[in-house]
């Protein structure tokens, strides 16, 4: 059932990544998010991983959610008449499988609550049919069957429609939401995650986080209080923001700035969290130049409220916080592994001996990549 | 026959305060206060323009309205009866001044702005940074960047011009000739020293304000007076004006009493001679002519300002905004039925347009659904008569919206409606040296800017509650606006929701 009301939402995040390709299975994060179990409230909770599917890696995957099997049924269809469908098979999971692992001694409840009434959750991997991008590209086409599944099926969700990636979510606590999808035995090298902590209820799988398009995922802690404009910025440019969660603003403009303006992740995070003209008025000549174009061209991209967010694509993670740092978010580096997480707790959970440890400052990014001799 | 109208306006001396001193004499400009003996006033002649009563050294004087001159009729209201009244003795067109006084109803006060309350933070404006910094002009839909050979980042897209406003606020176009070249120095320096820009109105610049070319607007209407390539060039945008709020569809008029030397020179006309504004430019007879003129205007300035056009808000505001857009204009003004104006037909102020809520909201739909809007600013004029007005016109979609009206009051009009008279009794819409040397265009300059520095603060405390410091994350944005008793469809076409329903 798909939520009509905006639902407003506190949170944590957490993310890891291996800059070298080296994959890890799914305990560590769940174990780091588990820590800031006090951060959410048991109504959300999902994981973006990288690299988990190789011998899939060409197609893409789609991470689906149906209401009921006739949903199943006329999305099959659907998808059977826009794609190839290489493979399709139900998303193994643990059923009333739960987190018992100790965490810090502050773990009484935790598997308490078994994730129930699943919706049903299946996969599929997709290749483009070659005619059907004679017009547009293999990302656009498969961009805009997202939106038309997203807003056309009422009962029918994509999770995920990356490439060797995949988004696990659902209505639980996190830690609860991994046993569940058995992310213990997932291995990738960048995992996301995030707890979520809604102000207003309907517990909906889709409206968790991450949020993902294509292999962008985001997971996001805070309130855009620029969302209406963002919303209208992107419906400028044929976006269709059927979520009614601004964090799946937050995807698109990415999605708009990286992927379709051809802007590098730097410069497209200076516009989503600008620097202030004041700061702008000191900056050195061509800098100056650059910033204010940004700034005088994607207005409508800058987002504004407090948040902190985590993206994921394929080559990479990139934290960033807002413009004046009203949510939480630090980072961590220990060899070729880097971390970012609300708290410096959930870091240190898994990686207690870190080369290196700090909070960015607002609106500045930090950029994990794969190095480039990693396929 | 002036006998059959009574007066509107009853002056009442307290003749125990009075001293005699005759500076309320000296201060009509209207013939109301006579001195036999003692202060008699003349009440037909009197337009409750308060110069009296403020300059009254004992406060001896109150201007009541003449309640029973008329006998009661909720059909055949006293004004109606006036104006017929006049007619049927001059058998002409009635002329009023200033913006539409019928009490339409003002969407702006149908409006509620939003508030942030713990999940997203207010930000305190005394704390920490609030921008209002604004650009207008024709924005790219996006950039482009490459790598340089020292491996540097260079912007490889060139942008258009635009102006930088420190304040989204502008003064409005009020022409030399129809206000007195005193308050076109107020309106320039206070321009100046708010970051903003005032607006020449058709009547050319004086050469006085030349060095304020930053900060002005130079307006070319379809009289063309005092249009020569050096005023082009001697400010900061150029306008295009094809519509005014207060008269869609109507020229303008300058008597030619009011051109004296000083006009004549301005306005490039000889003394004496009456201005004539035609009702279309004669060289705009459709959107392709619009265009012509646009580039004329930037071959003319070498494409180094912005272009303007400026529209009344008529039925079809939407589709002629995009026309415009589309014809080359880097900004478009659209102005609202309640602005203002120093001389325009009764019936046509009263009558023509439609509210510049309204016009603004589909002008700015418009454009988004045509993908176009980043192609132009939207400014928005007409009616604006607060901080909380500017504030709901940025988030219908303004980029930044002007006062005309409201900085006239700031420096003293009282908002009698005799503009077109000349006898501005405060130094404003006249050209009589006795009467245009009351208003101190320092004293003026410092009001205007003290009111755009108290809207500046305000606008920074609405950010702030609303979670938001920088104004391009208002601007536009509706979801942050409800409306309040409004019809289903209005709230439609203001693309807002009732309040009481959540995002």
């Amino acid at each position: 059932m798909r939520c009509n009301c905006y639902i407003p939402s506190g949170c944590s995040i957490s993310g890891m990544m291996s800059e070298s390709g080296k994959r890890m299975d799914g305990n560590a994060i769940i174990r780091s998010i588990a820590l800031m179990h006090d951060r959410g409230n048991g109504l959300g909770g999902g994981f973006a991983a990288y690299g988990i599917y190789p011998r899939h890696a060409d197609q893409f995957a789609f991470h689906m959610m149906f209401d009921t099997k006739q949903a199943k049924k006329q999305c099959e269809e659907y998808l059977k008449d826009t794609f190839d469908i290489v493979l399709d098979e139900e998303i193994p999971t643990r059923p009333g499988g739960v987190f018992e692992e100790e965490t810090s001694g502050k773990d009484a409840e935790y598997g308490a609550r078994p994730i129930t009434d699943p919706p049903i959750l299946w996969r599929y991997f997709l290749d483009v049919p070659e005619e059907k991008t004679t017009f547009v590209t293999e990302d656009e086409y498969v961009v805009n069957k997202v939106m038309e599944i997203n807003s056309k099926f009422d009962s029918a969700f994509v999770a995920s429609s990356g490439k060797n990636m995949g988004a696990f979510k659902g209505v639980g606590y996190p830690e609860d939401i991994g046993m569940f999808y058995k992310l213990d035995e997932y291995k990738a090298y960048i995992w996301t995650a995030h707890s979520r902590f809604p102000t207003n209820t309907p517990g909906w799988w889709g409206g968790a986080h991450p949020f993902c398009l294509l292999d962008w995922s985001i997971v996001h802690n805070g309130e855009i209080s620029s969302y209406g404009i963002n919303k209208r910025y992107l419906e400028t440019f044929g976006y269709k923001l059927e979520l009614r969660t601004d964090t799946e603003v937050i995807a698109y403009l990415f999605d708009l700035l990286v992927r379709r303006h051809n802007l590098s992740v730097e410069i497209a995070a200076k516009a989503l969290a600008s620097p202030f003209w004041k700061d702008i008025d000191r900056m050195p000549d061509r800098e100056r130049k650059i910033t204010s174009a940004i700034r005088q061209v994607y207005g409508g991209a800058l987002l504004n409220g407090p948040f902190s967010v985590i993206l994921g694509h394929s080559r990479g993670m990139v934290g960033f916080n807002d413009r004046i740092k009203l949510r939480p978010m630090t980072c961590g580096r220990a060899d070729d592994m880097l971390y970012m997480s609300s708290e410096e707790s959930g870091i240190r959970e898994i990686e207690p001996d870190l080369d290196e440890v700090w909070s960015p400052k607002a609106g500045t990014v930090v950029i994990g990549e794969l190095h480039e001799e990693v396929q | 026959m002036m006998s059959e109208l009574p007066p509107e306006f009853i002056v009442k001396i307290d003749y125990d305060r009075c001293r005699r001193c005759k500076r309320c004499v000296m201060n009509c400009s209207f013939g109301c206060m006579q001195f036999k003996d003692r202060v008699v006033p003349e009440h037909k002649n009197c337009v409750a323009c308060h110069r009296c009563t403020t300059f009254c050294p004992e406060s001896a004087i109150t201007i009541t309205s003449n309640e029973l001159a008329y006998k009661e009729n909720a059909n055949w209201m006293p004004e109606i009866r006036k104006n017929i009244l006049k007619q049927a003795q001059t058998g002409g067109i009635l002329l009023t001044g200033m913006g539409n006084p019928k009490p339409y109803q003002i969407l702006w006060d149908h409006m509620l702005i939003d508030a942030c309350q713990v999940t997203n933070p207010s930000i305190d404006p005394l704390r920490e940074p609030m921008e209002l910094r604004t650009f207008i002009g024709r924005k790219p839909d996006r950039l482009e960047f490459a790598h340089n050979k020292d491996g540097e980042i260079d912007l490889v897209t060139e942008l258009q011009p635009q102006v930088k406003l420190d304040v989204p606020i502008l003064f409005g176009a009020m022409s030399y000739g129809a206000v007195s070249l005193n308050v076109h120095r107020a309106l320039a320096m206070a321009a100046n020293r708010s970051g903003t820009l005032m607006n020449t109105g058709e009547g050319g610049l004086h050469k006085d304000l030349y060095p304020y070319a930053g900060n002005i607007i130079v307006q070319v209407a379809s009289g063309r007076f005092g249009v020569h390539s050096e005023y082009l060039n001697t400010s900061a945008m150029v306008e295009i004006k094809i519509g005014q709020g207060a008269k869609p569809g109507i020229g303008g008029h300058l008597p030619g009493e009011k051109v004296g030397e000083d006009i004549s020179k301005t306005r490039m006309i000889p003394v004496g001679t009456d201005a004539i504004s035609p009702a279309p430019h004669h060289d705009i007879y459709s959107i392709e002519d619009l265009s012509q003129l646009i580039f004329a205007i930037k071959e003319a300035v070498d494409y180094t300002k912005p272009v303007s056009v400026k529209i009344s808000a008529v039925h079809n505001v939407a589709a002629i905004a995009s026309g415009i857009v589309r014809a080359g204009a880097d900004v478009v003004t659209i102005d609202g039925f309640k602005g203002g104006t120093g001389a325009s037909p009764m019936v046509i102020r009263d009558n023509v347009g439609i509210p510049i809520e309204l016009a603004l909201a589909a002008v700015d739909q418009r454009l988004r659904d045509e993908g176009i809007r980043n192609n132009a600013s939207i400014i928005c004029a007409g009616g604006i008569r607060s901080s909380g007005d500017v504030a709901k016109a940025i988030a219908l979609g303004a980029d930044a919206t002007v006062i005309g009206t409201a900085a006239l009051v700031a420096i003293g009009c009282r908002i009698c409606q005799k503009c077109y008279t000349g006898n501005c009794a405060w130094g404003i819409a006249t050209q009589k040296p006795e009467l245009t040397r009351r208003l101190d265009p320092q004293v003026s300059a410092q009001r205007l800017s003290n009111l755009l520095t108290a809207w500046s603060l305000e606008l920074k405390e609405i950010l702030g509650s609303l979670g938001v410091n920088s104004i391009e994350s208002l601007r536009g944005s509706r979801e942050r606006l409800r409306g309040i008793d409004l019809d289903e469809q209005t709230l439609k076409l203001l693309g807002i929701k009732p309040a009481g329903v959540g995002q």
